[in-house]
């Protein structure tokens, strides 16, 4: 890509635009997530200690949590600490949230990346093939296909996956996960069943998108005169339509990003994965706070990072979005 | 003169009810929609069981002419309990979705009338929200706020608000520079007025689009909240609820967690077979696309 040879004004005053929105989103994020978790009931100290601890004990210990400390000191204490990394010590698990985070994201992170993987590499080739046989059979069959996918609530299809592959057929673990430490295989095979149950739902929405922006791209007058001039069809089709297609299949791509993060949640519980989702679901039945607060930002950055991600591959593919900056 | 030309879809509602029942994805999501709304309603007066008066040694039997779906762990009738939960279901989406609209649109429409910073504002706001992830931030308000079907409908009914301000926004904003908009301005009306009159009406159709989505995706994020125990509680049942209960259980009884998810999986691809639909039909523009 030619852009980044030399020094593009452009491209600079995009990023620096794009960047500071986003430290904007993170900081008015965290101040929502502050605000709900302040007018949450229950008392982190008391939970801490159980109803029969005395008054001197919890004020000892709500001095040592600095739960005692103003509240905007608090907020302040909160956000500079996460910039460095700090993200505080969970009250249940009495150990830095950061360790927990990073314990929980080596499931967390693979699996998301598998599914995401998995959803492009069938979805994208899918959608070319039905926008290239629009409205004959193979076109209706995999876009009928495709409009089912979307409507399968991806936790029951995770419990229909289990009931086959680990109940019946027995070729993969019903749930839980062995750990990266007795290598890749047992790891990848206890993600492999989440993977799909996750990655088929978005597989199916993504499918619908890319054949929609090809069919829109190929009606172009370029696309006509590429093959007039005699190009190969199949040329046409990948070289000049794919890439132009990209924009909207970008942006899809970055919102399933968020959306399979966050459809872990369910994905975890399902499976009995020690993932991000689990981690959060169970701090939030426990109260634990400090840990929902930071994989909860945790999750928000990287949403909008992914988005600022987006947003330069869009300048990439389309050096007209630049300019616009 | 540019009244027709702009709003093609409010002019002659006959012609709109042919071409809606010429086009067969409308035609099949809607037959299937108005089933299950119907299946809805009956089950208030009629189900095939009693679900309150339990016969426990009915429990979790298998498919039969007299239970066509089975029987549950305390030997309820899976037929009725998904017709039952069927209420659930859709009054959580739909009110979530009026949610939605109620609050979205009218921001929506004052960001456009308003521009400049106002429109600015709101417009990062839901950028914000956006990046929240919606099943997350759903699962906070349920956990926080106790689980339960009217908390489970704030939480989906907050982050369809955004959606419906994003949409009527960028609906609006297309209109404001047409001409009978314009005629509008100059001849004093207020922009409330303008926007009452001029703007909703021709922001319905594709509001109503998004609603048929919305109400889809509603009806997953109920199932999704149900499932993890911070939808409906018992005795109230839901789909999602359904299969909350079917997931101890299903290495013994599979079709415990089969029907409720079908009941999802058909309701949610009548929704959105009647939305793609419905554009199809409002948007001639887009058909050609598709």
């Amino acid at each position: 890509m030619p852009i980044w040879r030399g020094y593009d004004f452009h491209m600079t005053l995009f990023l620096s635009k794009r960047i500071a929105i986003g430290i904007l989103t993170l900081l008015v994020a965290s101040v929502i997530v502050f605000s709900i978790m302040e007018i949450l009931p229950g008392d982190p100290a008391r939970i801490m200690l159980g109803m029969n601890a005395t008054p001197e004990a919890l004020a000892a210990l709500r001095e040592q949590m600095g739960l005692n400390v103003p509240l905007l000191e608090r907020y302040v204490n909160w956000v500079t600490g996460m910039a460095v990394g700090d993200f505080g010590n969970s009250y249940t698990y009495r150990s830095p949230v950061i360790d927990l985070i990073a314990e929980r994201a080596v499931v967390s992170l693979p699996l998301a990346v598998i599914s995401l993987v998995l959803s492009t590499v069938i979805a994208i080739p899918v959608g070319i093939f039905a926008a290239a046989r629009r409205g004959r059979m193979g076109d209706t069959v995999s876009m009928g296909t495709a409009q089912v996918g979307v409507a399968i609530p991806n936790f029951w299809f995770a419990l229909l996956l289990i009931y086959v592959f680990a109940v019946w057929l027995r070729l993969v673990p019903a749930g839980g996960f062995p750990g990266w430490a007795g290598g890749i295989w047992p790891g990848v095979k206890a993600l492999i069943l989440p993977a799909i149950a996750l990655a088929l739902p978005q597989a199916a929405i993504l499918a619908r998108v890319t054949r929609s922006a090809m069919l829109e791209v190929l009606g172009e007058d370029y696309i006509r005169t590429a093959r007039a001039k005699g190009m190969p069809r199949r040329y046409v089709l990948w070289r000049h339509a794919l890439r132009n297609a990209m924009i909207p299949v970008l942006t899809i791509l970055g919102l399933q990003f968020a959306f399979l993060l966050a459809g872990t949640i369910i994905i975890e519980n399902v499976f009995y994965l020690p993932g991000l989702g689990r981690l959060v679901f169970q701090a939030i039945t426990q109260r634990d706070l400090i840990v929902v607060e930071g994989v909860v930002m945790l999750l928000v950055a990287s949403v909008v990072l992914v988005n600022i991600l987006v947003d330069i591959a869009y300048a990439m593919v389309d050096p007209r979005l630049r300019a616009r900056a | 003169m540019s009244a027709e030309q702009t709003s093609p879809p409010v002019e002659g509602a006959g012609q709109f009810v042919r071409a809606a029942f010429s086009n067969a994805s409308f035609v099949t999501g809607f037959v299937i929609t108005a089933l299950i709304a119907l299946m809805a309603l009956v089950s208030f007066v009629w189900t095939p069981h009693d679900v309150i008066n339990l016969t426990v040694a009915n429990r979790m039997q298998p498919i039969s002419a007299q239970h066509w779906f089975g029987t549950d762990h305390f030997g309820r009738d899976i037929l009725s309990l998904i017709m039952i939960g069927a209420r659930n279901s859709i009054a959580v989406a739909f009110v979530a979705v009026g949610i939605g609209m109620g609050i979205g649109v009218p921001l929506g429409c004052w960001a456009a009338a308003r521009g400049g910073w106002i429109d600015e504002a709101l417009m990062r706001f839901n950028d914000v929200v956006f990046a929240f992830p919606a099943l997350l931030s759903a699962i906070m308000i349920t956990a926080i706020f106790g689980p339960g079907a009217v908390n489970a409908i704030v939480a989906i009914g907050i982050f369809n608000i955004p959606v419906f301000a994003r949409v009527a926004r960028a609906g609006a904003m297309a209109l404001w520079p047409r001409e009978y908009v314009l005629a509008a301005r100059a001849s004093g009306k207020s922009a409330t007025l303008i926007t009452i009159e001029h703007i909703l009406p021709n922001i319905a159709s594709i509001l109503l689009v998004q609603g048929t989505i919305q109400f889809a995706l509603g009806i997953l994020a109920e199932a999704g909240l149900s499932y993890l125990g911070l939808g409906a509680q018992p005795p109230m049942t839901s789909w999602g609820r359904m299969l909350f209960d079917a997931q101890t259980r299903m290495m013994v009884a599979p079709h415990l967690a089969i029907f409720p998810g079908l009941a999802i999986v058909v309701t949610v691809l009548g929704l959105n077979l009647l939305g793609d639909g419905l554009r199809d039909v409002l948007d001639p523009r887009l058909r050609r696309q598709r």
